[in-house]
């Protein structure tokens, strides 16, 4: 018996194109027989058999790139030989790629099953069916306040208990760069005959300017606008600070951070990353809300947004956006999010277009909450409305679907007990 | 002829020693023990223990003197001294004994002798002992501890000037005693001489007593213990101690003036020296930092295969610290993962005057010198039923937390039987609680620990009985 997996071209290869079948299943094949070939964009390489027997599976398609390396793809069966297809240690036998990728409007296209050829999300990825993890008061109250993901540490306390030490070792490795605090004293430099200033760009100033002009060459925008009555959310707000835990008041922007996540789990579609030959599909809505801050602006994540109560989302915006001026954000604190959340509403600005931040697929510009006259019914009526301005990235995010999920944040804004669902 | 040859050789057969050679024991390795004097050391023999047992006594001479108190007529109590000190000495033979038995039962091989490192062959470490014998350990485990710390120029004679073994073992109670150093022995002794009836003088260089405690629970005992008559003299300095006829007579110094003290005796408790000498460590790799061996975090010294454990290592200087990285030791010869080392803020402390001090982790100064924002906790035993009803409510537990995070930082104590309680908070920080789970732990009614509750609860302002 032999299963064959994916080999590695070079010790960096994570991750290769299965090009061609040179048997079939069914085929005899002998030891050092060729039977496929496999190819990343530098090498072509042969895979040989390593057994004699017989061809007896070949587990991925002909064509289908980004399979992992060590990966099953076929197995060899010796005469009377019982198949181990699926009981391979680490290594899950892919499904055939083609026939799983749903069709339709909803679904990017060319995206692969994950069990074996996407490069899955690693925070996705870790904590799914690991069971109790083992960490100690004080290590699971620190990992969430600086946003980690405690299933991602290994612990090196006793059996592997997460501790203290593990979550500051994670945060110093992290923390190499404190990207938000400029150095905030322009040092004006003699220009011409005085007329203007010259202000060295910030370590921050230069990477919002790298990532928006990124963003706006290579991401092909597109806008969509929607009029949304918020008096139900409003009113819903009200409802919720009335029962708050002390300390906490949930803001009109913590409620449109769960709509968005809510809204992001009905349409998935518009949750995702162009990566060139694979689009990336988030299975959380870790949602990054724009901070303005002294010198630029950083943008702090609500992960899992969707899990989380208003009070915890409210709690959690209030700590990010004042270590966020503070500068004192972990890097992943405001790095990694999914979907992006910009409100200029307090400056009263009704609606605007925003920058997708990169590389997300969309970003959502909320303008502020005002009375306005609509009509009702043949009626004129006052409804306090909000412009909200979608901007998607038309490589993953066509019209139809960037329409259907502000039609669904729009459902959820005007009836907050869908955020319940 | 070939020597006999152990996976471990323990030099030293105190707390670290012997628990050392017991835990290398379970994990399957031969192992033996080189011990000059008693097993279980200083600790059993002249420290810990028997101390623990004159404190018994002069705790129930207090409680019979206040019978009263508690609605009872009793005559006059007379200590017979000599009686006083058999009964230690029995509690410590009978200690020595149970290791012993620990040893035999544990198959460790027990060496009567003084020993040095002698080379390495090919076989391990030959350890040359001073009855001609020369064994072979694969790993040397060094923990020979440490001893009083003398004064240049003061003449301990054991009669009048004395150091701990002599002051565990008076023939006579003095009529008056200078206690030097304000440190756990010092005012250790200084509350048993005390309660058994002496004029007690201590005198401490620095500005206050128990100078390793917080400076609240230094404070609190300063105050209790003069209350009881101990006379404290902090910030001065020794400047001559001299045997007169009658005791001794010592010249102190403070902001320029001098003064003379006259007592019948004298206690030296001005710290320790470790034991290096004579153990053939020159010429060797095994680095000397202040006259303490210098170790890695599984106790390795320099030199291969050779560890030191215990006192002979540095502060603080306390059996559980020694036995604990024994263990440590011993482990990491059988090729048991290494853990985390010991982390000095885990390693609690106790002094058994009356009343017991006992603490834990950083003071709050520490806390604030080393940048936490510190939310500060404290209870007095006044408010507690349990204390009251003992008629024993003097003291206070004080808890410091990083406001920031919750961590549990340090906790001091002072009042009834701290000494016991302060594991609680020795385990919660082991085990990183954060104020909420101490907050939401039942503490039983009515218990002493109802203070270590209410301690954490002031932290954060939620007090309930006070």
């Amino acid at each position: 018996m032999a299963i064959i997996t994916m080999p590695a071209l070079s010790p960096t290869m994570t991750e290769g194109k299965l090009s061609k079948w040179l048997a079939r299943e069914g085929d005899n094949v002998r030891s050092g027989d060729v039977i496929a070939e496999i190819e990343t964009d530098k090498a072509v390489m042969e895979v040989e058999a390593l057994d004699d027997g017989v061809l007896a599976r070949i587990g991925v398609a002909e064509g289908t790139e980004g399979v992992k390396v060590g990966a099953a793809i076929a197995e060899i069966l010796a005469e009377g030989e019982e198949s181990q297809w699926g009981n391979e240690g680490g290594s899950n036998p892919p499904p055939a790629p083609s026939e799983n990728a749903p069709e339709g409007k909803n679904t990017p296209p060319a995206v692969t099953p994950s069990s074996v050829g996407v490069k899955t999300d690693g925070k996705d990825q870790v904590s799914a069916g690991q069971g109790r993890i083992k960490a100690s008061p004080l290590a699971r109250r620190l990992a969430s306040e600086r946003g980690i993901d405690l299933s991602g540490i290994r612990g090196s306390g006793p059996n592997g208990r997460i501790i203290r030490a593990d979550i500051d070792a994670v945060s110093t490795a992290g923390s190499g760069q404190p990207a938000t605090k400029a150095p905030a004293i322009p040092s004006p430099v003699p220009s011409g005959e005085g007329e203007s200033t010259l202000v060295e760009n910030s370590q921050m100033r230069r990477i919002i300017a790298e990532r928006l002009q990124q963003s706006k060459v290579e991401a092909p925008h597109f806008y969509l606008n929607m009029d949304i009555e918020i008096d139900a959310m409003l009113a819903a707000r009200k409802a919720l600070n009335a029962n708050a835990p002390e300390g906490v008041k949930v803001s009109v922007n913590d409620m449109i951070i769960k709509a968005a996540a809510v809204a992001l789990k009905m349409v998935p579609g518009a949750n995702a990353s162009w990566e060139g030959t694979h689009t990336r599909l988030y299975s959380h809505a870790d949602i990054a809300v724009a901070v303005a801050v002294e010198g630029g602006l950083v943008t702090p994540i609500v992960s899992r947004a969707e899990e989380k109560g208003l009070y915890a989302i409210s709690r959690e915006m209030v700590d990010l956006a004042a270590r966020a001026r503070e500068g004192r954000l972990l890097p992943e604190e405001f790095n990694g999010g999914t979907f992006t959340i910009s409100n200029l509403g307090m400056y009263g600005i009704t609606s605007f277009s925003a920058v997708i931040n990169p590389p997300q697929g969309a970003i959502l510009a909320i303008g502020a909450g005002e009375e306005r006259p609509v009509a009702r019914n043949g009626e004129i009526k006052i409804a306090t409305m909000m412009t909200a301005t979608m901007s998607c990235d038309h490589r993953v995010v066509d019209g139809a679907i960037g329409a259907e999920w502000l039609a669904a944040f729009k459902q959820v804004v005007e009836n907050p007990v869908l955020a319940l669902g | 002829m070939t020597n006999p040859r152990y996976d471990v050789v323990v030099i030293g057969g105190g707390p670290g020693g012997y628990v050392a050679a017991i835990r290398a024991s379970q994990l399957g390795l031969s192992t033996a023990v080189i011990e000059r004097e008693n097993m279980g050391g200083i600790c059993l023999n002249w420290g810990c223990i028997p101390t623990k047992a004159l404190l018994r006594t002069a705790e129930v001479k207090h409680l019979i003197e206040n019978a009263k108190d508690f609605g009872l007529t009793v005559g006059s109590v007379t200590a017979d001294i000599g009686d006083v000190v058999k009964r230690s000495r029995k509690v410590a033979s009978k200690l020595s004994a149970g290791v012993k038995h620990l040893m035999k039962k544990n198959s460790i091989t027990v060496y009567a002798a003084s020993a040095r490192l002698g080379d390495e062959g090919s076989e391990g470490r030959q350890i040359v002992l001073d009855t001609g014998e020369v064994i072979t350990g694969g790993a040397v485990i060094l923990a020979t501890g440490a001893r009083a710390r003398e004064l240049p120029g003061i003449d301990v004679d054991g009669k009048s000037v004395v150091t701990y073994r002599d002051a565990m073992t008076p023939e006579t109670m003095p009529k008056s005693l200078i206690v030097v150093g304000s440190g756990a022995i010092g005012i250790e002794f200084a509350s048993f001489y005390r309660d058994m009836g002496a004029e007690v003088t201590v005198l401490e260089a620095v500005d206050r007593i128990l100078p390793a405690e917080d400076s609240e629970i230094s404070a609190m005992a300063g105050k209790i213990l003069s209350r009881r008559g101990i006379n404290l003299k902090v910030g001065v300095t020794v400047n001559s101690v001299n045997a007169v006829s009658g005791g001794v007579e010592v010249v102190i110094g403070s902001e320029g003036q001098t003064d003379t003290l006259k007592a019948e005796r004298l206690i030296l408790a001005v710290g320790i020296v470790a034991n290096t000498e004579g153990l053939g460590l020159e010429g060797t790799a095994i680095e000397l930092d202040r006259g303490h061996v210098v170790t890695d975090e599984v106790m390795r010294t320099g030199e291969a295969g050779v560890y030191a454990i215990g006192d002979m290592t540095g502060a603080p200087w306390l059996a559980h610290k020694a036995s604990h990285e024994g263990i440590i030791a011993a482990e990491h010869i059988a090729g048991q993962p290494a853990g985390h080392g010991i982390s000095r803020e885990d390693i609690p402390g106790c002094t058994y005057c009356r009343p017991q001090v006992a603490s834990v982790g950083l003071t709050e100064q520490a806390a604030i010198d080393a940048g936490y924002d510190v939310k500060v906790g404290r209870f007095p035993f006044k408010a507690n039923g349990k204390a009251i009803a003992l008629g024993d409510d003097d003291g206070m537990i004080k808890t410091v937390f990083d406001a920031q995070t919750g961590a549990l930082l340090g906790a001091h104590m002072i009042g009834p039987e701290v000494t016991e309680l302060i594991q609680g908070y020795a385990i919660a920080r082991k085990l990183e609680t954060t104020e909420e789970e101490l907050m939401q732990t039942v503490f039983a009614h009515p218990t002493l620990s109802e203070a270590m509750h209410e301690s954490v609860l002031d932290a954060y302002g939620k007090a309930l009985h006070f």
